[in-house]
């Protein structure tokens, strides 16, 4: 943990893409800090470098250039294997389209991450995730057994029980109708104020923007506001 | 992960689509089950003819009247002829030779009545032949000098016309209205291709020439049947048969007056027949485990591409490249290994059921499933399973995760 209380240093990161023998820059040098225990979204129209964004914050990628310190370690010049375990102890992922394992159950969904970090009690630490979610009553099913929302929590709770620094919601109530979409967001928010976990979302919607405490908008490949 | 718990995944993973790898498994289950099954038919085959083919008498030569072209006044063969040949000095390696007539006669007894091959013999015939006797014993020497009216049945014979086969010793048949006394009933043969010896009779040779069989000539007889000493002694046995009865008919070069038919003749032809059975079956098998063998590719190719967001979750959920590795590489093995396990106790059930049915169409036939069959097999399919699996494993574990996500 960063003495400064930022669990997210990112200073001037670029990503370039060769697409043939045009390179596409993606992000043309973006610099921000989030506090721990933040809430934050991601704005910006397709094609402005929030998804490459994302991927970098999530550790799923790593930057052209630039430095990016997540929970005080930097993670831009880390192997793939490296990657994969900073990503299972620091990040939390929650996709738009849920990503849950169909053939296994809720509960094993949600075991997944420990399984690879190597963890023990499994059984005991998803069951309490999924009770925190609401899900308790259902840990046995199957995700085609449960409804969208349902099925988001499930996800959530996956999220969450390797303790992460962030958690990553990329769209988190694009798949859902807005009444679920309310309930996911108020889960999310609830647990960053119980837990204090990092949050940060990447939406197009403008209610879910305003429901956070602040926005960072691209536009091209730049932060709006730092052209 | 550790491997029990890859092992545990893989598991979850085949079943929670227990169709697919069911069907994947029964590509595999086919092809090592038939390729063994093949094999064993195949080697049951040859066992079974090489067997009936020696059941008729072992390193027998098979000596008729006849002849090619040019053959000027053709001699018939007699008993001298056949006594010509047991000669220690010009055929040593003849071990014994019997002279036979042969002809069919109506037969009965009690008021059952059939009808029967009849062969007129003299003793040595049941140790050329290697007929067994069940009851009483085979004709003497006694016997066939002293035209003596005694008859030893076959065994269908026994059953037709008496129902049994045992307690006929002392009883009395006719042959051609002549009556006869059994002094035996033969052993049964089985099916022996070769047509059936069961239901045969056999009287002195003697007997025959003076009451039953009439051939002009009462020396005359139909066949000489050779033992040689060994079965590596059968084509010098034949030369020397064929130089003793050339003198002894005082044939012209070239033009003998009698045929010498071998029974290794006989032999390598059925031996070969079948040799190239055996390989056309296991061929057949081979292409079906080949066929099984691309079903794992296949499957796995299609697995790998079906899974690709699968994979991407579990590296973002923090799955090293190894964790994937093996994941994939698990499942290709179970699935190969459980396929070619099956597929050894298909092979040993079909092998069975070959056997049965054989059984019961009166043919005495085994499959052998031979060990080497089985290691073949089921070493080829985990080989397969791995090498596919691997290759399928390895394209998986490279995917980038940020790609795999987003691959719809």
């Amino acid at each position: 943990m960063s003495e400064d209380g930022y669990v997210i240093e990112a200073d001037n990161l670029t990503k370039y893409f060769e697409m043939g023998d045009i390179e596409v820059q993606a992000l043309r040098g973006v610099s921000f800090k989030i506090k721990r225990g933040e809430v934050v979204s991601i704005m910006g129209p397709s094609g402005s470098g929030k998804s490459t964004l994302m991927n970098i914050l999530g550790c799923l990628d790593v930057p052209t250039s630039g430095e990016y310190i997540l929970d005080g370690e930097s993670v831009s010049h880390l192997s793939d294997d490296q990657l994969s375990d900073i990503r299972n102890r620091k990040v939390g992922f929650v996709f738009q389209s849920f990503n849950l394992l169909p053939r296994i159950s809720a509960l094993q969904n949600v075991i997944l991450p420990l399984r690879y970090a190597g963890t023990n009690k499994l059984r005991e630490r998803a069951t309490k995730a999924l009770t925190e979610v609401g899900l308790g009553d259902r840990m046995n099913h199957r995700p085609n057994e449960l409804s969208g929302g349902q099925q988001q929590r499930v996800a959530i709770a996956r999220a969450l029980i390797t303790e992460p620094a962030i958690i990553m919601a990329d769209e988190p109530t694009g798949n859902l109708d807005s009444r679920s979409g309310e309930e996911i967001m108020e889960l999310l928010l609830n647990l960053n104020k119980e837990s204090g976990t990092t949050l940060i979302i990447v939406t197009h919607s403008p209610d879910v923007a305003a429901m956070t405490g602040r926005v960072i908008r691209l536009r091209d490949g730049l932060l709006e506001g730092a052209l | 992960m550790n491997l029990w718990q890859h092992f545990i995944e893989s598991m979850e993973s085949l079943m929670g689509n227990k169709l697919r790898s069911g069907l994947t498994i029964l590509g595999i289950v086919i092809g090592v089950g038939s390729v063994i099954s093949m094999l064993a038919i195949g080697q049951g085959a040859t066992a079974s003819v090489t067997s009936s083919i020696q059941s008729i008498g072992s390193n027998l030569l098979y000596v008729s009247q006849g002849g090619g072209q040019g053959v000027v006044n053709p001699k018939p063969l007699t008993l001298l002829d056949a006594q010509a040949l047991i000669d220690p000095v010009n055929a040593p390696d003849v071990l014994a030779a019997v002279g036979t007539l042969q002809s069919r006669a109506t037969v009965s007894a009690a008021g059952a009545t059939t009808n029967a091959s009849v062969v007129a013999t003299t003793a040595d015939y049941v140790t050329v032949r290697s007929l067994t006797v069940q009851e009483g014993e085979f004709l003497t020497t006694t016997q066939v000098s002293g035209r003596s009216a005694s008859v030893v049945l076959g065994s269908g014979i026994a059953d037709t016309l008496f129902g049994t086969e045992t307690g006929l010793v002392g009883q009395t048949i006719r042959v051609q209205n002549i009556p006869f006394i059994i002094v035996g009933v033969l052993k049964s043969m089985g099916g022996g291709g070769l047509g059936s010896q069961d239901n045969q009779i056999i009287i002195p040779l003697t007997t025959a020439q003076s009451r039953l069989i009439r051939r002009g000539d009462s020396t005359r007889i139909d066949q000489i049947l050779v033992q040689a000493t060994a079965a590596g002694t059968v084509s010098a046995a034949q030369e020397e048969v064929t130089n003793i009865l050339r003198t002894r008919h005082a044939t012209r070069v070239g033009a003998d007056d009698f045929n010498i038919l071998s029974q290794q003749d006989l032999l390598s032809t059925a031996t070969s027949v079948t040799g190239t059975l055996t390989l056309l079956l296991g061929g057949i098998g081979g292409i079906s485990l080949v066929v099984g063998g691309i079903g794992i590719m296949n499957i796995m190719l299609v697995s790998v591409t079906e899974r690709t967001r699968e994979i991407g979750l579990r590296k973002a959920l923090g799955a090293h490249k190894w964790d994937i590795r093996l994941q994939f590489l698990m499942e290709s093995s179970v699935l190969s290994v459980f396929g070619g396990l099956i597929g050894v106790a298909v092979a040993a059930g079909v092998s069975k059921v070959v056997a049965n049915i054989a059984a019961s169409s009166g043919t005495v036939f085994n499959p052998v499933i031979g060990l080497d069959s089985v290691l073949l097999a089921t070493l080829f399919s985990a080989a397969v399973g791995l090498f596919f699996g691997m290759y399928q494993a390895n394209r998986a574990s490279n995917l980038e995760p940020v790609e795999a996500l987003r691959y719809e």
